[in-house]
This record gives C-alpha cells, structure tokens and sequence, in this order.
C-alpha cells in the first residue's frame, strides 16, 4: 500500500500547489482580460473577455510617455544591478574571505541600511538632489537603488562565497595564478549561480520601486515605468483609462519574467560538487 | 628541483599563540620528507609557510638556495595537492591539469602534450574530458596529484593527501606517490598524521609536537631510536608498552620483575638531581612466549608471568593482551598521545600489548611465561621525556655500559 499513499501524498501537495498558484495568479490574469476588453464591456465582471481588443495596446505605445518610460526603467534598472551585483560581489568576497579590522561594523551598517525605512529619506533626497542638480536624472535614481540594493547584494553573495570551499583559491594561487585571477578564473565561476540570483533580486527591487521614482523624478528625462502608469489619463477627461493602465501593467511584467528566465536556467545548484570530497 | 631550507621558522598567530617554534629543517634536493604529528602540532602551518599561504613570522626559507620569505606562492614554483584535492568544479580533469600551465602562458600545443603525458603517468587518458564530479574518490586524488606533477615544480608540497580515501585505496595511492616521487626526483614534503605513511614514505621522517621538531631521522632510525617518550609512543602500531619503574638499589622495579641496568645508565640515575622513577618502554615485539626462546636469546632478556587477556591471531603472529600490576605510567606526553589516539594509552599499568609468534599455544584466561629482549628496552625520565637509554644517537637497551 505503500504506493498508493505516495500517490495519495502526491495529489494532495499537488492540490494545494494548484490553490497556491491560482491564489496568487487570478489578479495577474484579473488585469490581462482586462487589458483586452473595449472600454464597454471593461465593466461586465467576467473573468473572459466577450469582446476581444488589442487597442488598449495600440493606445499604450500610440503615446511617447510609456515608450519613454520604459526605456527609463530599463535602462536605470540594468545599470543599477550591474554596479550593485559588481561592487557587491566584490564587498561580500571581502567579508567572506578577509580578516580586516572593522568587518564587523561594515556588516552591521549595511544591516542598518537595509532595515532603514526608505519612505523617511525620501524627503532628505530630493532636497540632496535638487542641491547637486540630480534631481529628475538617471543617476538620481541609480544612486539611491544601488544604496538600497548593497545590502541585498552583499548579503545573498557573502553566503554564496561562504559555501566555495576555501582550497580552491589556495590551489589556484599555488598553480600559478594572482589573487585577482584566482578570483575571475576560479571563484567568480563557481559563484555564477549566487551573482545571477543576486542579479534577479536587484533587477526586480530596481524595476518595481514606485517611492523614490515618484518623488525624485517630475518629467519624462527619468520617469519610470510604475510612475508613469500612475500619470495615465484617458484622451479626454471623460475616457476611462483603466483598460490602457491593464495593458502597461501586463507589459511591465514582461520584463521581468524574461529577465528572471533567462537568468534562471544559469542558476544550477550543485555546481561545486566534486571540488572537493564532502 | 631544489633543496628547501627552513632555518629557525616560526609562526605566531596574532592572538599571540606560536604554531610552530624555531624549526631547522634541510630538505635535500630530491628528497621525500615526511611531516608527521598528532593534530596541532604545526605541519599544516610548517607547510602552509613553505607553500607561502601562510606567512612567516620571524626565520628564514630558502628554496633552491633563494631566499623567498616575501615571495607569493605563484613566484616559488612549487606545487600542492591538497587534502580536500581542491579540484575546479567547473572545469574537466583536462582543464584542471592544464590550468597551472595556462597562467604560465604555455603555447596549447606544449599544454596539450605535457597533460597528456602526465595523464599517462596516472592512468587518467580516459577522464580527460569529465568534470570532477563524476569521479572517484581515487580518480580525484590522482587528478590532483596530476595537476601538481604537470608543470614539473621545483618541489611537491602535500598535505594529508591520502586521507580522504578509504583504506584500501589509501594503501594503493601510497605506492602509486612513493612511485612517482622517485619516477620524477622531485624533492617533496609531505604532512601526515598517520605514522604507517610516514614509516612507509619517506626517505627521512620529521616528528612534529606542539610547534617543535622532535626527531628528524629515517623511519627505521626513528622506531628503533626513539629521542624521547613522544617519539616512541608516536611511531609504532600497535605502540610501545609503558611502565612504571623505581629506581631502587641499581635496579629497577617495574611490573615486569626487577629489570638490571647498565654501568652507563647506572651513572646517569646516580647525580643528586637524578630522577628517581623512571618510564620503562618496550616495543610488542621484543615480547616473546618463554618456551620459545632458545637458551642463547634467552640470556639477553629477562622472563615474567602474568595472566592472558585477549589473544588476537593475526596469522602471521599473536597480538596477546597481558594483565600487569602496577602503578601507571604517567608523563605529559603520553597524556598528549592518549588524547590524540582518542582514547586511553595503551601503555600503563593496566594492559601490555606483545607479539608472539604464531606457533606459540597460548589461550586466554590462562597465566603465561614471557620473555623481553633487555637490549630493546628504553627508559625515559618522566619529567623531561628524555631517552636515557640512548648514547650517541644509538640506543642500546637497559644493560649497555
């Protein structure tokens, strides 16, 4: 019988992983069928669209404002995790692998930075910006990203560094390599699946954040995506934007699904198995 | 190929705890030496200090007569192999080996000749294109062993490099280095804790304890000369016997019978700072059952009868377990063996170990007579560990004048 109760195990965690994911899906195919109803039938309540329209989508890119902003997001987002991850990466070797006075309080600080409530520095940063002409730029928001997005970096990568075994880099510098080549040649590969989980974490804190993007930006120059969403009216004030605001929505969210599988596929676990005998 | 000079090599940690203290050690051009000693005494770090991971505090390393105290390990062009084997998990064995020769910037050519020849050497042409992952314990040892032996080194350093393989293998493996070693001349050094590599490796044995040298010598020298009472206990399977003994009217008085000493050592022991106890060690082998000995052998030892433990018939000799009376033999060092060993000293005054040959009829339970060679005893003082017995190097038993 002891296969009928694996079965029997098996359904019931299946059963409860298909109420998790529906859980979580309904309000994201809530907003898909929205972005394809006519502004007539938006209303209707039902979950599939009766008349189907893809100009909620024309209308979205028929306009400059969400073109532009996505470019924003894109490009801030990229930038911001790229420096993140690197100075990140290189933070967490550090604190992995050294001894240096002052380990513990860089730690502690990046703790602090990470539990501080962003919403109470929102004020001191764009009056900081508005003061160095910042304020309303890409950098503007790349900054106070990759302050924010350290923490997360260094953290998730200090612990990725801490499980490659340590002989390694010792064999590398034996076999004829400098401190820096035993780190890209050695160690940065076996930490690949650590700097791509980083990578998504950032990405996704970057591309998601509305609080500073609406506080440090006023134009078009550096607007992102999620703002920008929030600025949508209708052709006149009397047009209903609600089903232009799904589609941006649906649209937002393509990125970061690619982003995260294309990244996923390189996050193998196990990769430094067979280093050394466990 | 070059010689390795330690010269008064010392390591303090910052917290102010020595490892290792004032080590002189000349390592021959070509020669296997093997760093042995129970854990922390400082051969990890002798060697770390040699392979440059580890910095030197104060003393001098010379290799191939240069200095190179302040050289980065990739400038003494010696090679490791580790203990965990540190193999790249993310590249093929062929990989692996190459690499030491790709940061040398060798033409592919050179690299893919020089790979394959030393993977010839291992037996490992038919792995070159696996990752280490789906290797062996043994094939990874030899991939290791492969990566150092590639760029043809100035010296080997290893680090306990069998001990992750069981105990089959190990034996192999052990061949397989003191082939290779000896195939290639390389001067090598090699770190151990266990005494039968060291015994069966090395062309010279170095005994480490708490940070110091100990002894330095060949293996057989070491068995059969011990320096002191660590080096004794520390070198031998199953280890020497060791007794209480008191010195009492030139003679001494152990659980075995009144042993007699020599003219020399009776001097020694007669100095108003002598020890009046001393430590009496014999070796399971110079134990023999007494209706087996000849008359003539018989001269040269002395007999006593004490009740069989636990015979264990090994086939080619009998390890009998005898129960002794008598106080314990206690020292420092023997401590320090016992708690290394993991469990209670062998020595002492409860149980002694012999080897008797296997014609011999002994049983358990009953009383027996046995024989021991007094030309193979040793006697140490229990203060310093000193070997008493020892004149000019040589030891020459408790009768020697």
């Amino acid at each position: 019988m002891a296969v009928d109760t694996t079965t029997r195990t098996k359904l019931r965690w299946g059963l409860l992983d298909v109420i998790v994911v529906v859980f979580a899906l309904v309000p994201v195919l809530w907003i898909a069928s929205l972005s394809f109803k006519t502004p007539a039938t938006l209303t209707d309540g039902r979950f599939w669209p009766r008349e189907w329209t893809l100009d909620n989508y024309r209308s979205i890119f028929a306009t400059d404002q969400f073109v532009r902003a996505l470019v924003n997001s894109i490009g801030i987002a990229l930038i911001a995790t790229a420096i993140a991850v690197v100075l990140g990466a290189m933070a967490a070797y550090a604190i992995s692998r050294l001894d240096f006075p002052g380990k513990r309080l860089l730690v502690g600080v990046s703790l602090l930075i990470a539990m501080f409530p962003q919403v109470s520095l929102v004020s001191p940063l764009f009056e900081i910006e508005r003061q160095l002409g910042l304020f309303d730029t890409w950098p503007g928001l790349i900054l106070p990203y990759i302050t924010f997005a350290l923490p997360l970096a260094i953290y998730t990568l200090s612990a990725f560094f801490k499980q490659i075994p340590w002989d390694l880099e010792k064999a590398a510098k034996m076999d004829g390599a400098t401190q820096g080549q035993a780190f890209r040649r050695v160690i940065a590969p076996l930490a690949a699946p650590g700097l791509f989980t980083t990578a998504i974490l950032v990405f996704i804190f970057c591309w998601n954040d509305f609080l500073f993007a609406i506080t440090l930006t006023s134009t078009e120059r550096a607007r992102t995506v999620p703002v920008a969403l929030s600025f949508f009216t209708g052709e006149s004030q009397f047009e209903d934007p609600t089903g232009a605001i799904c589609a941006a929505a649906v649209v937002i969210t393509i990125p970061i699904i690619l982003f995260v599988l294309f990244f996923q596929r390189r996050i193998v676990s196990g990769l430094t198995s067979g280093a050394v005998k466990g | 190929m070059a010689d390795i000079v330690l010269d008064k090599v010392s390591k303090r940690f910052p917290d102010g705890t020595a490892a290792v203290r004032d080590v002189d050690l000349e390592i021959a051009d070509g020669e296997f030496v093997i760093l042995v000693g129970p854990s922390g005494c400082g051969k990890s770090t002798t060697l770390n200090m040699i392979a440059g991971l580890e910095d030197i505090s104060s003393g001098e390393l010379r290799i191939g007569g240069q200095r190179v105290n302040d050289k980065a390990p990739r400038d003494r062009d010696i090679a490791m192999v580790f203990q965990s084997y540190a193999l790249y998990p993310n590249m093929t064995v062929r990989e692996n080996m190459a690499f030491p020769l790709r940061l040398a910037k060798l033409d592919k050519q050179t690299i893919d000749s020089k790979v394959e020849e030393a993977a010839k050497v291992l037996e490992l042409t038919s792995l070159l294109d696996r990752k280490p992952a789906n290797l062996s314990g043994g094939q990874r040892q030899r991939v290791a062993m492969g990566r150092a032996i590639v760029r043809q080194p100035k010296a080997f350093l290893m680090d306990e490099p069998l001990s992750n393989l069981d105990a089959k293998l190990r034996v192999q493996m052990r061949t397989v280095v003191s082939r290779l070693q000896k195939q290639l001349g390389t001067t090598t050094v090699y770190v151990t804790h266990d005494q039968t590599e060291a015994m069966t490796l090395g062309d010279r044995v170095v005994i480490m304890r708490g940070g110091a040298i100990q002894q330095v010598g060949p293996p057989q020298e070491l068995y059969d000369h011990p320096r002191n009472l660590f080096v004794a206990g520390f070198i031998g399977s199953p280890s020497m016997n060791f007794l209480h003994a008191a010195v009492e009217d030139g003679k001494l008085r152990t659980a075995l019978g009144d042993v007699p000493i020599g003219e020399r050592i009776r001097r020694q022991l007669e100095g108003a700072d002598a020890p009046r106890e001393l430590i009496l060690g014999v070796r399971p082998e110079h134990f023999e059952d007494a209706e087996l000995v000849d008359d003539d052998t018989r001269r040269r030892g002395m007999e006593f009868t004490a009740p069989v433990d636990i015979v264990e018939s090994m086939g080619s000799d009998k390890y009998v377990y005898f129960t002794v009376d008598g106080q314990r033999a206690s020292a420092a060092e023997l401590e320090e063996l016992a708690a290394d060993a993991g469990a209670d000293f062998s020595g002492g005054g409860a149980s002694l170990v012999t080897r008797l040959s296997a014609e011999s009829s002994v049983r358990e339970g009953e009383d027996r007579r046995v024989w021991f060679n007094l030309e193979k005893i040793h006697l140490f003082d229990p203060s310093t560990g000193h070997n008493l017995t020892l004149h000019e190097g040589r030891s020459g038993g408790a009768l020697a004048d």
